[in-house]
């Protein structure tokens, strides 16, 4: 199954899927040290981030994700990259300073579609995410 | 995108390669938004703790310094992430440290002036309506859209710096009248009292709002809100839902009436809301902060704070600009004599929440700031949410 998205940023990746209908703010809801969701009322709470394709409904918070995702990938404790519903500008001007795969803008609800733990293949400049 | 001359320059590199990146970063944003072209701005406004930036961010930032880079309008830094006059409260590592101090001074070369404080609305300079600006901070810009009717987006660290070499930003979402107009209409039977009833109104409609795109347009309010009320009333709701701008009908410049009420809200809501964070009725602290206080918060607190003693730690943090009037007029002192502490330049959820917690055994906080319970639960802490005067009385008894 393919799905189009109306924005993309980065590098075509692919990776294992971790999905949930819930926000994602990198300083509210992550332990970043640890790379797990912290927020205990976050639905991925206690689930490790790294090197998976975040798969979720809408960017919430501050500022600060637009620094820490490139702070995450200088230090390889980052998801491969990050599906969104809906995004705010803090989401692609960090995907853009940190170098992070970033899709946001579907017809329909994306968390709805793909399975937690599913292959999925992504393509920016195609702006398409592709189950496997 | 559609560039100028002079932006031309930049992207070719005749202006220089720092500038050639920031303009490159910007284009690629823009174009992530559909921009047509760039938009003028007057000042812009950078997010840049050390906990948010880490030492790769630290290392960037004095590479672009050492590069030679400077800004080209009037740019000024949000809270940093200590107040060395109080790192003995704090408990902040000499690595923390250390970091902001590199931080300080790469942003000094750069040209940045290190105004430190998240309520430049109310110290350094307020926008005009139309103006469009670069902020980098959420209850910062929601406060420009919103009261100021100036016109931002939220900017990262990254970007706003970017907007302070380039003198411009992509023009999309705030920058353009279609985004400004209200997406959700909310009718409130219910009047704010406090700053935490404003707040934990805000963070209300933030949640049901959705997400940065909506523009909320909110009815029903017959108090006459004051500037810190709406700080903190856009602040939560900015931190509950990303949203960037609201019309309160009757108050802000550009409020249109809506066609039809999409949201009801009453005060059994508002304290929902607030009691889903009273798990607990013990504290360890007492934080004001988030929005940095302003000068009459901190005569309010001043007064409640005479004639007590503190048996649990009352931070009260606010900007480098309020803090010497705040001792000229004596308010520190009075806080001060009943055991509390007066911080400048900092704000709590930027100065490393999670270590300073462990350090000092912080778990249980009490704060009148919704938009801070909604972030320090991530930190680790328990949050509880309550007027001025209750957590001055928690900080006195130990408990809520």
């Amino acid at each position: 199954m393919i799905y189009t998205a109306k924005h993309g940023i980065g590098k075509a990746v692919c990776g294992e899927a971790l999905v949930a209908h819930d926000g994602f703010s990198a300083r509210y809801d992550l332990d970043r040290i640890n790379g797990v969701f912290s927020r205990p009322t976050h639905k991925l709470a206690g689930h490790s981030y790294r090197g998976k394709i975040l798969i979720l409904d809408t960017a919430k918070g501050g500022v600060a994700t637009a620094w820490m995702l490139h702070e995450m990938a200088a230090r390889g404790v980052v998801p491969l990259a990050i599906v969104l519903n809906s995004v705010n500008p803090i989401l692609a001007q960090g995907a853009a300073f940190g170098g992070v795969t970033l899709m946001a803008g579907f017809d329909g609800d994306i968390t709805a579609h793909v399975r937690n733990g599913a292959n999925v293949a992504l393509d920016p400049a195609a702006r398409t995410l592709r189950v496997l | 995108m559609r560039l100028d001359e002079l932006e031309k320059a930049m992207q070719a590199g005749e202006l220089g390669a720092p500038l050639k990146r920031a303009l490159e970063h910007q284009i690629q944003v823009g174009e992530f938004f559909g921009a047509a072209d760039f938009v003028p701005v007057t000042q812009a406004h950078i997010m840049a703790d050390t906990e948010s930036l880490g030492e790769a961010g630290v290392a960037w930032l004095e590479s672009l310094a050492d590069e030679g880079a400077k800004v080209r309008v009037p740019t000024i830094t949000d809270p940093r992430g200590t107040d060395f006059a109080k790192v003995s409260v704090l408990r902040h590592t000499e690595h923390m440290l250390g970091l902001e101090r590199r931080t300080i001074e790469a942003f000094k070369k750069l040209g940045v002036l290190m105004t430190d404080t998240c309520i430049n609305y109310q110290t350094i300079q307020s926008p005009a309506r139309g103006e469009s600006v670069a902020f980098g901070d959420t209850g910062v810009v929601i406060y420009a859209n919103s009261v100021c009717g100036a016109r931002s987006n939220y900017e990262g660290g990254p970007s706003a710096l970017a907007a302070g070499l380039t003198g411009r930003t992509p023009r999309y979402g705030f920058h353009l009248e279609q985004c400004r107009r209200s997406t959700v209409s909310f009718r409130v039977n219910f009047e704010p009292r406090t700053l935490n009833d404003w707040g934990t109104l805000g963070g209300l409609i933030g949640r049901l709002a959705g997400d940065y795109w909506q523009v909320p347009y909110i009815e029903g309010i017959e108090t006459q809100p004051g500037s810190d009320a709406l700080k903190h009333f856009g602040a939560a709701m900015a931190s509950f839902g990303s949203i960037a701008m609201y019309q309160l009908a009757g108050i802000t410049p550009e409020a249109q009436s809506s066609p039809s009420v999409s949201h009801r809200i009453e005060e059994k809501d508002v304290r929902a809301l607030a009691a889903a964070y009273a798990s607990e009725r013990e504290i360890d602290v007492v934080v004001f902060s988030a929005p940095q206080l302003s000068l009459y918060e901190l005569r309010e607190l001043a007064a409640l704070c005479d004639g007590r003693r503190f048996k649990r730690p009352l931070l009260a943090v606010t900007s480098p600009q309020v803090k010497p009037d705040a001792d000229r007029f004596g308010f520190t002192a009075r806080i001060e004599a009943a055991g509390g502490h007066v911080l400048a330049g900092m704000c709590f959820y930027q100065s490393y929440a999670r270590e300073i917690a462990e350090a000092n055994g912080w778990r249980r906080l009490a704060t009148n700031s919704a938009k801070l319970v909604n972030i320090l639960g991530g930190y680790g802490y328990v949050p509880l949410l309550a007027s001025m005067e209750q957590c001055v009385d928690a900080a006195q008894k130990g408990r809520l």
